[in-house]
């Protein structure tokens, strides 16, 4: 006969789960209401989300640091809090991008806001756990969140977008469940601590490394996938073009952050015992794709298209730091992210003020280069303020980017990587040549008779969100040293 | 006022901001009132400044990221004061002299004024990541100045120029960060200023590669041979007056890293690497003076030319003692205003004629008198003629490297030979003979804006050039404190012994 089992209240430590209750709570309030009454102005939605989004800050701010709960699969540390509150701005910043000018109708469905906030609240599990099956629920609830809001855009490229992306996705989802069941056929553990423990038990075992190590490459094969690596990002610029551009520019951090903390816990784990494949492995992705698409994105003629390589790129570059395996380094992903989660969502707001119904200066792309000739002339603000994203993205001082790539490479330098560090500079450098192209095009081309209207979309909320962001990449200066320390304190005290 | 180096620095910036707000038909007066007062400003500096100490002053020190070690950290000595002087000059300068008929001239001047911001912000900075900053911010206005207003392959140099300096620059941001580290694992702090950093005796392997990091920074600026090739499309597509800041200042920043990093923080690669440089400065003195014999184009001559000088700086920059060091931070300034001054004049006759070509010319004497005169007289002080000021720095360059080998001294002093060929014969196709092309015949010569901007230049180039000594002394002493401070932080016995305190001047009397 089965024992009842005894679980006290206290024991399971709910608090830890709030700012996942908050949301969830949110989104199911955005339906109810949709249920009470019907044709709502997004308006409102718009402006439910990013207060359930406000509330859902507050309680993961005020979480305890290193708490476990909900039987030990929450894990509440330094990283997941940091992280937690960077998704948890991206998306306060993506929200009201929905308040444009023109009338895109996926925002008319209140469902779109639901969705968004299941979507986050999955993302938020998928940092706040060490467990393999929780990691895996949080990325699929919001993977599969995020695939019907790329086709409710509803063009036929973000159809197409969708289906890509939903196909590599579940393909990527496929690996990760073999890479964990790898390593639960190995250790019979499903909780990266406990893996951590059998693992260092097991380490001098015969024959041992090579379903060690074919267990981090199929994880490796998932974690490439999400954050974009070379050879697994050729999804990216083609869902970054079919869906609109706050999501191309949410999907271009958000998600990548998200699983970049999951590679942290996992590849972590493997770097940390002194695995030197493992390590190499991160190293050789990371450059391989930092390398390639700035290649690639060289030769791009859509703006968008270009981001999208760019900010693959970046994550290799951030990537890089994953193998170093000190606390500098860990932090200095976060910093990085923190940095390029303003400015990269800036350029991608840019892109959406500028949005028209149908593509106008080029048969198949929304933003190719040549619409945004003469800016300069037509919206002297708008050029600048583009300008500043491009030259942040650059790394040119003292815009914000530049603080963040100094602190990575400071890092790979520390970890004794030169040659690592100056490929990295390398590749700075040629990636200065397509956000210069922009620059060019904005500033030294004269506009293009008859379609110089640029603007279409405009809007105030468009506007002030724009307008934080460029306030923060230019004065980010002033910023640094409470970020640093505050992410050095998060990122020690988790262990890393 | 002891912050003065903060105004100098937020000065021009705060201008620049409040300049968008100026009408367009006034801003040309904005423009030069506010690079003036600058200008007056940097004099009070040099007033203000004790000659006698060889060491930073007007110290300012703020801490910006206090966990990561980088401090908003200023001060001048009398290496920078006097590059710091002339940034100012040039600008007032260039903005004075800015044509009537330029497009856009509000957004010219604003560029400008920005500029000015990252010129002095270079010069002054003693944290190394408050002077990359500077350095790599002065990019953008150029690439602006370039591209905007420049010739027909505009874009195609102004993205040259950009690429080539960030990346140099890059490999060199590496370096500051490996310094950096190595001074946190010895102090147990971090820190990225440059007075800490003097401190450090680093090793002598990793001296060595840490030189060419920085090397590839600074030559690419400078520019030394074989990274040389930006500068000729720079010079060739830019505005005048983009030519004369280009040429003036920013060029200097590469030669200024060099005695300002390079010499003090790798005394023993700097001696173990002078063969080297000293062939690449010697290759850049001879080739390109070479091609700027062949050059057509009057722009692409002085171009050249400038390359070719700035060769014998690199050169009496890595002598290694007081002499040549003190001939080249001279040669600086006097390169500045010599080669800024004859890009001015280059771009008054292209505003009258719309060529710069040297066959359409011929004559020109006989009708712009005024013009060919100012314009001798620079073209002597370029080439070095004893009483301008050319001739001091580039003989004291010259007599410094003779110490460490007369045989390289000797190749490199075909400068002066080789510059009296290209640039008398400039002067002998332009201006002497009979005037052989009608259009010629009625150009007006030098009108008062231009004169009012050149006359100055010309005033400066023959005081210093007879009575060097009010300039020369605060240099000589700071850089003897460097070259002291070299020599006992020297670890090699070869580095000793090059790098030296000349004590002739005491014996002889």
């Amino acid at each position: 006969m089965l024992q009842p089992i005894h679980v006290s209240l206290a024991s399971l430590n709910l608090i830890t789960l709030s700012p996942m209750l908050v949301i969830i709570g949110g989104a199911l309030l955005i339906l109810i209401i949709d249920l009470i009454k019907k044709d709502l102005h997004k308006s409102l939605y718009v402006m439910l989300s990013v207060l359930v989004l406000f509330v859902d800050f507050g309680a993961t701010l005020s979480l305890g640091i290193n708490e476990r709960g909900f039987f030990d699969v929450m894990l509440i540390d330094g990283v997941s809090v940091v992280s937690q509150l960077l998704i948890l701005i991206a998306s306060m910043l993506f929200i009201p991008l929905a308040l444009t000018s023109k009338r895109f109708h996926e925002f008319s469905y209140p469902e779109f806001f639901g969705l968004f906030l299941f979507m986050v609240a999955g993302f938020q599990f998928m940092v706040a756990s060490d467990n393999l099956i929780l990691i895996f629920v949080g990325l699929e609830t919001a993977s599969l969140a995020l695939y019907t809001l790329i086709a409710m855009h509803n063009t036929p490229g973000s159809h197409e977008a969708a289906i890509k992306y939903f196909t590599m996705g579940a393909m990527a989802a496929g690996f990760f469940v073999m890479g964990a069941a790898v390593l639960y056929g190995l250790t019979g553990a499903v909780e990266l601590y406990d893996i951590a423990k059998v693992f260092q038990a097991r380490m001098s075992e015969p024959g041992i490394s090579i379903p060690l190590i074919g267990g981090a490459l199929l994880l490796m094969v998932a974690i490439g996938f999400k954050v974009s690596l070379m050879p697994f990002h050729l999804w990216t610029p083609d869902v970054y073009e079919g869906s609109s551009a706050p999501m191309a520019g949410y999907m271009s951090i958000v998600p990548k952050l998200a699983m970049m903390v999951v590679a942290m816990r996992i590849l972590g784990l493997y770097v940390d015992m002194g695995v030197e494949a493992v390590r190499w492995m991160i190293i050789v992705l990371a450059v391989v794709t930092m390398t390639l698409s700035n290649m690639m994105a060289l030769v791009q003629e859509d703006v968008k298209r270009m981001l999208a390589y760019s900010s693959i790129s970046h994550a290799g570059f951030v990537m890089a730091a994953l193998a170093l395996d000190t606390t500098k380094a860990y932090t200095s992903i976060f910093l990085y992210y923190g940095l390029f989660l303003f400015t990269n969502l800036g350029a991608f707001t840019m892109l959406w003020i500028s949005r028209r119904k149908h593509p106008s200066h080029h048969d198949r792309y929304h933003h190719p280069y040549v619409k945004f000739s003469g800016l300069i002339h037509t919206a002297p603000m708008g050029a600048v303020i583009m300008a500043i994203f491009m030259l942040s993205l650059t790394g040119v001082p003292p815009f914000s980017l530049f603080w963040g790539k100094l602190y990575v490479i400071s890092a790979t330098v520390d970890a004794g990587y030169i040659w690592l560090a100056v490929v990295m500079g390398l590749n700075s450098a040629i990636a200065a040549y397509y956000y210069l192209k922009l620059i060019v095009y904005m500033f030294l081309k004269p506009p293009v008779q008859g379609v110089e209207l640029i603007g279409a979309n405009k809007s105030k909320p468009l506007v002030v969100i724009v307008g934080i962001a460029a306030l923060f990449t230019t004065l980010s200066v002033f910023i640094i040293q409470p970020l640093l320390s505050y992410l050095t304190y998060m990122v020690s005290v988790s262990g890393y | 006022m002891e912050n003065i180096l903060s105004v100098l620095i937020f000065f021009p910036l705060v201008a620049a901001m409040l300049g968008f707000v100026v009408k367009k038909d006034s801003i040309r007066v904005y423009g030069i009132t506010v690079a003036g007062i600058e200008f007056l400003l940097t004099l009070w500096l040099w007033f203000a400044f004790d000659t006698a100490n060889g060491g930073f002053q007007f110290i300012e020190f703020v801490p910006l990221v206090s966990d990561f070690g980088i401090n908003y950290y200023l001060g001048v000595d009398g290496i920078s004061l006097f590059i710091v002087v002339m940034a100012a000059l040039m600008t007032l300068v260039g903005i004075v002299a800015l044509g009537e008929n330029i497009r856009d001239l509000k957004n010219m001047i604003i560029t400008l004024l920005f500029l000015e911001v990252a010129m002095i912000g270079v010069f002054v900075s003693l944290d190394a990541i408050v002077f990359y900053l500077f350095w790599e911010f002065s990019l953008v206005p150029m690439l602006y100045i370039i591209g905007a207003w420049g010739g027909e392959k505009r874009l195609y140099a102004a993205v040259k120029f950009f690429l080539y300096t960030f990346a140099g620059s890059l490999i060199m941001l590496v370096g500051m960060l490996y310094i950096a580290y190595v001074y946190q694992s010895v102090a147990g702090v971090w820190s990225f200023s440059l007075t800490d950093w003097y401190a450090l005796v680093l090793p002598i392997s990793v001296q060595k590669w840490l030189f060419w990091a920085f090397f590839l920074g600074f030559a690419i600026k400078v520019p030394m041979f074989p990274f040389h090739t930006w500068l000729p499309y720079a010079h060739g597509q830019a505005p005048t007056v983009g030519s004369v800041i280009l040429a003036a200042v920013l060029l200097k920043m590469g030669t200024y890293g060099f005695v300002r990093f390079s010499l003090p923080l790798f005394p023993d690669a700097s001696v173990t690497y002078i063969l080297p440089v000293a062939v690449i400065s010697i290759i850049m003195i001879i080739y390109t003076a070479m091609v700027a014999y062949a050059q057509k184009d009057m722009k692409q001559v002085i171009a050249y030319s400038s390359i070719s000088h700035m060769g014998v700086i690199m050169l009496g920059v890595f002598a290694m003692n007081p002499e040549g060091i003190t001939g080249s931070v001279f040669f600086m300034l006097s390169h500045g205003i010599v080669s800024g001054a004859l890009f001015l004049l280059v771009g008054v006759i292209y505003d009258r004629r719309h060529t710069k070509m040297m066959s359409e010319f011929g004559g020109l004497a006989s009708v712009m008198p005024k013009y060919a005169v100012i314009f001798g007289i620079m073209l002597m002080a370029s080439v070095g003629l004893p009483l301008t000021m050319g001739f001091v720095g580039e003989y004291l360059s010259l007599a410094g490297f003779f110490k460490v080998s007369p045989i390289l001294t000797l190749l490199g002093g075909f400068s002066i030979i080789l510059g009296a060929v290209y640039m008398l014969s400039l002067y002998k196709k332009s201006f002497f003979g009979p005037v052989t092309n009608e259009e010629n015949k009625k150009l007006k010569d030098l009108t008062g804006r231009e004169l009012t901007a050149l006359v100055p230049l010309v005033a400066i180039v023959i005081w210093l050039g007879i009575y060097p000594k009010p300039v020369l002394v605060p240099i000589d002493n700071s850089v003897k404190a460097l070259v002291a401070f070299m020599e006992q932080k020297a670890q090699t016995p070869e580095a000793k012994k090059i790098i030296h305190v000349s004590r002739s001047t005491k014996e002889a009397k």
